[in-house]
């Protein structure tokens, strides 16, 4: 992410004291954990001219949760600074497409790849085919689309442990319609979907890897 | 009568992932709902798309519903008083116990000892059956769906449809049984043409009937029956005396509000642009329909529902079903996992809710949040939201040395300072290398983690974490980055 | 608060139970979310609600009235279009095709559009079983929407009681193209003055679709459906 964002010409920053959004708590039931996190991102990334996540469900726990938890800490400063950050909050196709307005991103990777909508960008972030026209501008890409695009992989955070074997059920559904594009790979915009649907492949060794989009986009022609 | 009923009762119910186990080995139950879920949610598509006003109807049943809700006691008041007025009588029930009771007198009063039964998950909810069964009356159910699963000793899987876990063939034993038809076909057709030749006979003669209620129209004391089959129709204007119970939540405030209704149910629930019958009536109408009417309405915790600001929206439901066909989870099950009348999304939020929170606490974690649900509901129902709102409420219910909980509290102190999440790193880095092992390609992978994190490698291997992560690069090109 | 939610009454008089019943089940409803406020104030925040979908029609007439033979088309039902002194002679030409002779009409339909050569018997009340005798019934209707394709009667002059259109198994329906609406918004306001009759909305013959999701027609009520649009 960071050498496409380079490449683009921006100024990259990383500030060291970052931790977590708190969704895996917050998702679970536990609200208490997460709430000085919001705090902890707001004081990190506060001066930020954009903020730019490599994660759809990261950016949908903040733009959908973390109002209401300033709310609830009720501290009117952070309440505003919540407010006025989030705006600029980005998931990292939504900051290619919408906010700079670009498709083609330099980028060049000659395989077969299929795209997973993961559930949080497609339904909370609403990116509508934004990852697929960044993917499709990619040179020597052979873009598939796979069946049952907009179905969930499984994952659901602590619901693949919770309730493993409906997890697993909904894993093989995703797994085989990868395997049914022919792709080399399967990629996406959020790592706990890649990391789940990978575990699937590899266990059944199937030779088909996932790769996170931003990996696709920072991707470059080697040099002759 | 003899065989084994199974009875979905969610204070009896094993937990969702126990159910679920058991559910997912049954193939012939998930290809019936993978391909019933499939076929109504591609009917669904095409009507909906046809409307290119359909998501202003969706808001407007939206505030339709909560500002019902908002208004509840005064609409209810004005729904008895008009329904009165026009010679029906209206009861009151605090919870399921009374609402049987008060059934089962009113069927006695007919002079009837038996009666034809609309489906209603109303009537499901509280095992009405049962009660009239065990007063001495017979109840005879009149949906084909229900009518299956009342002769196959079954429960309803599907708000909708009911029977969808059925195929022709179990259906086709299970009349042939029933109805006494060894020489049954097999064509759906045959099926229905049999379920209408033994519960024509019915209809025709028996004198009281029980009905459940789509809406109760507060502004004029009507109520609404939305349906398929025409046996609605044959049960609300043959017999005698009709008794409908209803939910409190059943209420709509203005015949005009039915413009709506009657729009975004039949596309969302059959995929269609209308479902065959409506059926509209107010009280009692000389020579037309029942003599005697009354109507019960019900309580049964939905103002438990209704206290909760965040979960009050869960009464909003128009019971389509179309979050079940939706729900990636539901497709993997079935409802019958859902240890409840109430299954598939709605079904989670609204049973542990209806249990006070003291039952069905798995299920608002039966979801991996993925919001197809609330994509489609007619009505808006933020049922994501309410799922994790829910589970809030089952964690406030934990014991504290509970050892998720405590693990959570862990994780959550790592999470808060720089310094525990680096130490965190290093420490999986360490704690996972015993259990890596190199794959053929030479990258490291685990594939079995001890105890609970065992549901994970079950079918998925995890990836050994990287050699560097991402703030130790960060740290180290800083002097040369850009 | 579980006090008495499982506690089972003796119900000595339904009528007396159920007063202590209603007083609670308001109150509760009050304490949890508020006791509601002046009907004035309701009224006000029922009149707020955005109505941003489609009320009235966007169809020309003749397109309005093409999509409901196309809609009644699909149900497989026969739908055919004439002229008012031509409906005779298409009522008894659709009876014949079906097979029907002793057909029962409700009170006050139209006697302009029942053709000589049939039994057409008048609906005084005549019992389920009597009703199941006849071949088919013939009716009016009070409004018909285009988009859904479906018809609303109501117990009226010329439509009848309930049941006269739901034992035979075969409804021959006439709906003037007067009575022709394109949106359910705009038939519900037709319906609006006569709100309280008993009100059937027909689209189509009965069906299901319980048996492996095939959509299977003519389960109860009647499985032959045909329409003349007379105007």
């Amino acid at each position: 992410m960071v050498k496409v964002l380079e490449r683009l010409g921006h100024t990259v920053e990383f500030p060291a004291g970052q931790t977590c959004c708190g969704q895996m708590h917050w998702n679970t039931g536990y609200q208490a954990e997460p709430l000085p996190l919001v705090g902890q991102f707001v004081s990190q990334f506060k001066g930020a001219e954009a903020v730019v996540v490599p994660s759809s469900s990261c950016v949908a726990m903040m733009r959908d949760h973390y109002p209401k938890m300033a709310a609830e800490i009720g501290d009117a400063k952070l309440i505003k600074d919540v407010e006025e950050l989030l705006p600029r909050v980005f998931e990292f196709s939504e900051f290619l497409t919408k906010r700079l307005g670009l498709e083609d991103v330099g980028a060049y990777y000659p395989h077969r790849v299929t795209y997973h909508a993961s559930c949080h960008g497609l339904r909370n972030l609403g990116l509508g085919d934004g990852p697929q026209r960044l993917l499709k501008a990619v040179r020597g890409i052979d873009l598939v689309e796979i069946q049952g695009l907009e179905q969930c992989c499984g994952f659901g955070g602590t619901f693949a442990i919770k309730n493993a074997d409906v997890s697993s059920a909904m894993l093989a559904e995703k797994t085989t319609a990868v395997l049914n594009t022919g792709a080399e790979a399967c990629t996406a915009c959020d790592n706990s979907c890649l990391m789940h649907i990978q575990g699937a492949l590899h266990r059944q060794r199937t030779g088909v890897r996932t790769v996170h989009l931003a990996e696709i986009l920072a991707s470059e022609e080697a040099v002759a | 009568m003899s065989a084994k009923l199974h009875v979905l009762d969610p204070t009896t119910s094993p937990s969702f992932p126990v159910a679920a186990k058991t559910m997912l080995g049954n193939t012939q139950l998930r290809k019936n709902v993978r391909h019933a879920t499939e076929v109504i949610q591609n009917k669904r598509a095409r009507v909906v798309s046809e409307l290119p006003d359909w998501q202003q109807l969706r808001e407007a049943g939206r505030q339709i519903r909560t500002h019902t809700m908002a208004n509840l006691d005064f609409y209810l008041e004005e729904f008895e008083r008009n329904c009165t007025k026009a010679g029906g009588v209206v009861h009151w029930a605090r919870d399921a116990a009374e609402a049987k009771q008060i059934v089962t007198a009113l069927v006695k009063a007919s002079g009837s000892d038996e009666v034809i039964k609309v489906k209603s998950m109303t009537t499901e909810e509280i095992h009405l059956n049962h009660a009239l069964e065990a007063a001495g009356i017979r109840a005879y159910e009149t949906d084909l769906a229900e009518l299956i699963l009342q002769l196959g000793h079954d429960m309803p899987s599907h708000i909708v449809v009911p029977a969808l876990h059925k195929n022709r063939q179990q259906i086709r034993e299970i009349f042939q049984r029933e109805m006494n038809l060894p020489e049954l076909g097999e064509r759906p057709q045959d099926l229905a043409d049999a379920a209408r030749r033994f519960l024509r006979e019915k209809f025709l003669r028996v004198k009281t009937a029980v009905s459940g209620a789509n809406f109760l129209i507060a502004e004029t004391g009507g109520v609404c029956i939305i349906e398929s089959e025409g046996n609605g129709r044959m049960c609300v204007t043959l017999p005698e005396t009709l008794i409908t119970i209803a939910g409190i939540d059943k209420v709509l405030p203005r015949f005009q509000d039915l413009e709506v209704m009657l729009q975004l149910i039949p596309r969302s629930a059959t995929g269609e642009r209308m479902n065959p019958y409506n059926s509209i009536w107010t009280g009692v109408h000389e020579g037309d329909g029942p003599r005697t009417f009354h109507v019960v309405l019900m309580d049964n915790a939905r103002t438990e529902v209704l206290a909760d600001e965040e979960g009050r929206q869960t009464l909003n439901c128009v019971r389509c079903g179309a979050c079940q066909n939706a729900c990636p989870v539901y497709r993997q099950t079935g409802g019958l996992a859902y240890g409840s009348v109430y299954a598939g999304p709605i079904g989670a939020i609204l049973t542990p809710q209806l249990q006070q929170m003291h039952h069905a606490q798995s299920l608002p974690y039966a979801s991996s949040l993925c919001g197809a649900c609330y994509e489609v509901c007619p009505v808006k129902i933020n049922i994501p939201e309410v799922l994790i709102h829910l589970r809030h409420k089952v964690v406030e219910q934990k014991d504290t040395l509970d050892a998720e909980a405590l693990a959570m509290k862990a994780m959550g102190l790592i999470f808060r300072s720089e310094r525990r999440f680096r130490a965190a790193q290093r420490l999986g880095r360490i704690a996972e290398a015993p259990l890596v092992r190199k794959d053929g390609q030479g990258s490291g992978w685990i594939d079995r983690l001890p105890g609970i994190l065992g549901g994970w490698t079950q079918v998925r291997d995890l990836q050994q974490m990287p050699k560097e992560t991402f703030r130790e690069w960060w740290e180290k090109r800083g002097s040369r980055g850009k | 608060m579980s006090g008495g939610r499982n506690e089972v009454r003796v119900a000595n008089e339904p009528t007396m139970n159920s007063s202590d019943a209603r007083a609670l089940v308001l109150r509760r409803i009050q304490a949890a979310k508020g006791a509601a406020p002046e009907a004035t104030v309701i009224e006000r925040e029922w009149c707020a609600i955005e109505r941003n979908y489609q009320r009235t029609a966007t169809r020309g007439r003749e397109a309005v009235l093409e999509l409901l033979e196309d809609r009644l088309r699909d149900y497989d039902a026969h739908v055919m279009r004439v002229r008012p002194n031509e409906v005779a002679a298409t009522v008894a030409m659709m009876l014949r095709e079906r097979g029907k002779q002793r057909v029962v009409i409700p009170a006050g339909l139209t006697a302009d559009w029942l053709p000589e050569g049939f039994e057409f018997v008048v609906d005084h009340g005549a019992s389920a079983v009597e009703l199941d005798g006849f071949d088919g019934v013939v009716t009016g209707a009070t409004v018909a929407i285009a988009e859904t394709g479906s018809i609303v009667l109501q117990d009226v002059p010329g439509q009848g009681r309930r049941a006269v259109t739901l034992v035979p198994d075969y409804h021959l329906c006439l709906v003037r193209v007067e009575d022709v609406v394109e949106t359910v918004p705009e038939a519900m306001d037709r319906l609006r003055a006569t709100a309280t009759l008993p009100t059937t909305f027909f689209s189509g013959p009965s069906a299901t679709a319980d048996i492996e999701m095939t959509r299977i027609k003519g389960v109860h009520g009647p499985r032959f459906l045909d329409v003349i649009l007379v105007g």
